[in-house]
This record gives structure tokens, sequence and C-alpha cells, in this order.
């Protein structure tokens, strides 16, 4: 069944795309993540132009981040406090985010410099989780234990200034590598249409030491508001939000998360990790194929002017 | 035939009682006039394309050159101008970037042209150049008229080139047809992806291969239903639909724990 996306400016096959989000949704419930990395590639795979491509990203973000918050509200595994702050980072990094977003467009350069952002943030989360989930692999088939990381570990972000107490976290930091974490992620939220979990994730975990059974809940709780902040701000400035594209991709996508996370339970931590990182780089591969490929056209049109 | 051979030959006859003797004695000059049954044109979301019909008439024929088909229309749709950016890509380090760049000020967004017979059996080149007809033969003006002739050269084949692939400029030869001696018919195609605004029909009369005379109306071409009115509400209210778009993001994540809650 056809339908035409009002602003993309193309028929698209309805099941495809809510099997997109299911798929989309299946993984994200199953590894944790908000799957903003996958859509926006998956959509440009298909043809959707990558500005709203990355918006309507964004806007399908905040539906699997709200849903999987909520959930983590419910159990209390969520860090008000420090989502405030990283959020605090996070709207200062989207909104220079949006302005890189529209001056590379205006450039000509913004498809290059979104393949090139997903090919090595993507190419290097991922090799570092695999090398990571295989050696914890190994190490569990040769029946050591595992070692755990020792908590109360303090580096160089721990001596830092102005330091704020996150009694959630039981956390006692300063503000200034949380305000920069949230800043990071709101540029890359802007710019690639992702949520950023998977980069915020690791980031709470081992470099701010955050306990790891709130981190997931501070997580989708700060990208939610980062999400919707881009999206209104892409809607307004760019106009590239594609509603009835992203409600498709929702609507999948929510009941794919569900049954993702039932999956996930059944397979052990470093399996997932592992093979979530197998499906991360696969995507950063395919990404940076295009990039070396001679395309079959060289010449492309733009409007010119664009505001 | 012989009745209309007959009936050919009567009108000017009965042309020739009707003009003073002051005019009688030059030919009146042809012109051409086309009207359009509508002056806009909605498209519904699943619009894939159509044929346009337009209709003309010529006014004073001489009946000799007309028997011998040496009367020749051209009838041209133009889109609304758009200013444009042409890019090409390069290799730098292996990977293929978007170097070169030239702009067009006032491109037409979309170009359907029908004609009676082939463009280059109408008229010579020079003649199409100079009327700035058909796909191929359209000036494109670049912004920046101090690049180098080989340059704007290069992008402005690249444009033609790329507007015809994306069926946005198009030529239907054989698109025009004479329903009689003065009553023609033209078909121009509406590409797929026919851009939303005020579209211009033109038709150009030929005699012999001599242009003689011009006639234009407008179209309005815009999208109508429920897609329409998202797209206009995304651009005239982007700050309310802004808002739209978050709270049914939430509300799809709310509903969804509640309809496919597994924990």
């Amino acid at each position: 069944m056809g339908i035409y996306l009002p602003i993309a400016e193309i028929s698209v096959n309805v099941f495809v795309l809510l099997a997109m989000g299911a798929a989309v949704g299946f993984l994200s419930g199953m590894f944790g993540v908000g799957g903003g990395f996958l859509i926006t590639p998956l959509l440009i795979f298909y043809n959707i132009p990558p500005a709203i491509a990355v918006a309507t990203g964004a806007n399908q973000v905040i539906a699997s981040s709200f849903s999987g918050a909520l959930s983590h509200f419910k159990r209390g595994t969520l860090d008000f406090k420090l989502g405030g702050v990283l959020l605090a980072g996070g709207i200062v990094g989207s909104t220079a985010g949006i302005y890189v977003f529209a001056l590379l467009r205006r450039l000509g350069q913004l498809d290059l410099f979104i393949s090139l952002l997903y090919v090595v943030l993507l190419g290097t989360v991922g090799g570092l989780m695999l090398v990571e989930s295989l050696n914890a692999l190994r190490a569990s088939r040769s029946g050591a234990a595992p070692v755990l990381k020792k908590s109360g570990q303090h580096n160089w972000i721990h001596r830092l200034p102005f330091k704020m107490r996150f009694r959630a976290s039981k956390l006692f930091v300063s503000v200034i590598p949380v305000l920069g974490l949230g800043a990071g992620i709101g540029f890359l939220s802007s710019i690639m249409g992702v949520g950023g979990g998977f980069i915020m994730v690791p980031a709470l975990i081992y470099l701010l030491k955050v306990p790891t059974n709130v981190v997931i809940g501070t997580s989708l709780f700060q990208i939610i508001f980062t999400s919707a902040y881009t999206t209104l701000v892409h809607a307004t400035t760019n106009q590239t939000v594609d509603v009835i594209l992203a409600f498709l991709l929702m609507a999948g996508g929510v009941a794919g998360a569900q049954y993702g996370a039932k999956a996930g339970q059944r397979l052990r931590g470093e399996q997932l990790r592992a093979l979530l990182a197998m499906l991360v780089l696969a995507v950063a591969i395919r990404l940076a194929v295009d990039l070396f490929v001679t395309p079959p056209n060289l010449y492309s049109l733009s409007a010119a002017g664009l505001n | 035939m012989a009745g209309l051979r007959a009936f050919a030959a009567a009108v000017p006859l009965s042309m020739l009682f009707a003009l003073s003797p002051a005019t009688a004695q030059t030919p009146p000059t042809e012109s051409i006039q086309i009207g359009l049954s509508t002056d806009a044109i909605s498209i519904t979301a699943g619009f894939s394309g159509a044929d346009l019909t337009i209709f003309g008439s010529l006014e004073n024929p001489d009946p000799l050159v007309a028997r011998q088909g040496r009367y020749d229309v051209v009838v041209v749709l133009e889109g609304p101008p758009r200013p444009v950016v042409v890019r090409r890509k390069d290799r730098v380090l292996g990977v293929w970037i978007n170097l070169d760049s030239e702009t067009f000020e006032n491109v037409p967004v979309s170009y359907s042209v029908a004609t009676t017979r082939p463009l280059q059996d109408i008229a010579d080149p020079a003649k199409y150049k100079q009327l700035s007809l058909g796909a191929q033969n359209l000036y494109l003006k670049p912004a920046d008229a101090t690049d180098s002739p080989a340059t704007i050269e290069e992008f402005t084949a690249a444009l033609r080139e790329r507007k015809a692939a994306t069926g946005l400029y198009s030529e239907n030869v054989g698109g025009v047809q004479f329903l009689s001696q003065n009553l023609f018919r033209a078909t121009v195609r509406l590409a797929p992806n026919v851009p939303v605004g005020t579209h211009k029909a033109r038709a150009f009369l030929f005699k012999s291969g001599m242009f003689v005379k011009e006639s234009s109306a407008q179209l309005e071409i815009r999208k109508s239903g429920f897609e329409q009115s998202v797209f206009r509400v995304a651009h005239d209210y982007s700050f309310l639909y802004g808002v739209f778009a978050i709270s049914l993001a939430m509300l799809t994540g709310w509903l969804g724990r509640l309809i496919f809650r597994k924990d």
C-alpha cells in the first residue's frame, strides 16, 4: 500500500516503513538504545532525503525514549537532577548543531558530513564494543569470573571544579563534564537525528561512574527532551519533519520495542553487546562503502538560497 | 476530400468579401491563440503524472501553407522559476565530495514541450536559442557570469540532463496535432513530481521555419487533500506543527507501552 509523504514529497510503501520501525524497535528494546542510529541510515537507504531522515529520526526517537523512560520512572531508576544538567548542556549543543546543519545544507556538504559522522562514530563505538564483548565472552568461556570494575575509582574528571551532588546516582562530580557530555549529545542529535544513547550510556558508566541501573533511565529522560527540542527547531527552521513518516516508524517501533525487551532478557549481557556491536559496525561499513564507490550521478541539483 | 477542398477554398473568398478593400491588398498576418479549460489544476496525493491537453487555434492561416503542412506549433508548459545550485562530486582522498558548484537564476522547475514535428525539423537551432525555446535551448542564466564559459557550459548541460532524468524536462514530439486547418490540440506531460505554483503555457507558431507569433496563458497547479494540508501547516505554522509532532510521539510512546507492555 503506497502513501505519499507530504514533506519528503515521495511515495513510499506503508508496510515497509512499519516493518522498518518494528525491526528497529525490536533491536532497540533488546539492546536498550533509542534506535535513531539505525532509523536514519535506513531511511537514507530507502531514498528519503537525508535532511528529512535526520529531522524525522529525531521525532521518532521521542516516542521510543518516552516509552522507555516511563518504565524506568516507575521503577525509580531515573536521576532527574543529573538528567536536568545533561539537558541544559543538550539544549546548547543542539542549538549549535542546528546552526551547523543549516550551514552545511547551504554549502551542499550536509549529506557527506552526516555520512562521515556516522561512519566515524558507529565505527569507533562498534569496534570498541566488539573487542570488549569478545574479551568478556572468551573470559567467561575459559571459566574465569568476570572482572568487576571497582567503583569509587577516580580519574581526572573527578578533579574538576564546580562539584554538584546527584543523590539518586550517589555521585559528587563537577558539572563541567556533565554539561559537556550533554552538549556533545545534543549536537549529534540535531545533526545525525539520533538520541545519542549509544554514546551517552558508555560515557555515563565509564567516564562519570554513574551506577548502571540509573544510567539507561536517565539517558532516556534527557534524550526525550533533546530530541523534542531538535524536532521543534528542525520543524521551525528547516521544515524537514515529516509527521506521517515519523508516525509510521513510531507505530512499528513501540510495538517492536516491547517484544525486543522480552527477547533481550534471554540473552547474556556480553552476547547482547557483541551482537549490538556487529550491528553497529555493519551500518558503519555500509555507509562507508557509499562514500568510496563512484556515484551513478556526479551532478546533483538543489534549491539555492535556502532561508 | 473534394468537399473539404471546396470548403477550404470558400473560406478565403468569404473573408475577402468581409474585408475592406484597403487591407485586402496585404494578406492578414497569422496569429495563434491557446485556451485552457481551467486556470487551476488540483492534483491529489496519489498523483503519478498525467497528460494535460491544451487546445489552440491559428487565426488567419494561409490555406496553401496549411495544406502543405508548413505551419508548425510548439507548445510549452513552463513551471515557476527558481534559483538552482548544480554541484559536481569529485574524488578527494578516495571519498566523493561535492566540490564545484554553479548557481543558476530563474530556472523553470519543470519544462514540458509538445511539438508538431521534431524541433530540429521545424526551425534552425539559432532560432531556438534566440527564442530560448526547448529544453536544450532554454537560456539558463548563471548567477556568477565571471566563471569560465567552459565551466558554465558543463554545469548547464548537467542541469538539463538532471532535469530530463527526473522527468521534469520532457519533450513530446508529435504532441501537437492539427484537428482542422485552424484548430490544434497539444498534449504536454505533467511529471509525477510536478511542482506546485503558477505555470505558464506558451504556444509558438512557425511558418516555413520562420517564427511568427507567440501566445500564452497561465495555469495554477496545486496539490489538494490531506497531504497538502500537512505540507501547508508545516510551512505556515511550523512551531505548532513541531509541537504537534512531539505530542504525537509522546502519545504514541505512552500508548505503545500500554498496549504492548510485556513486563
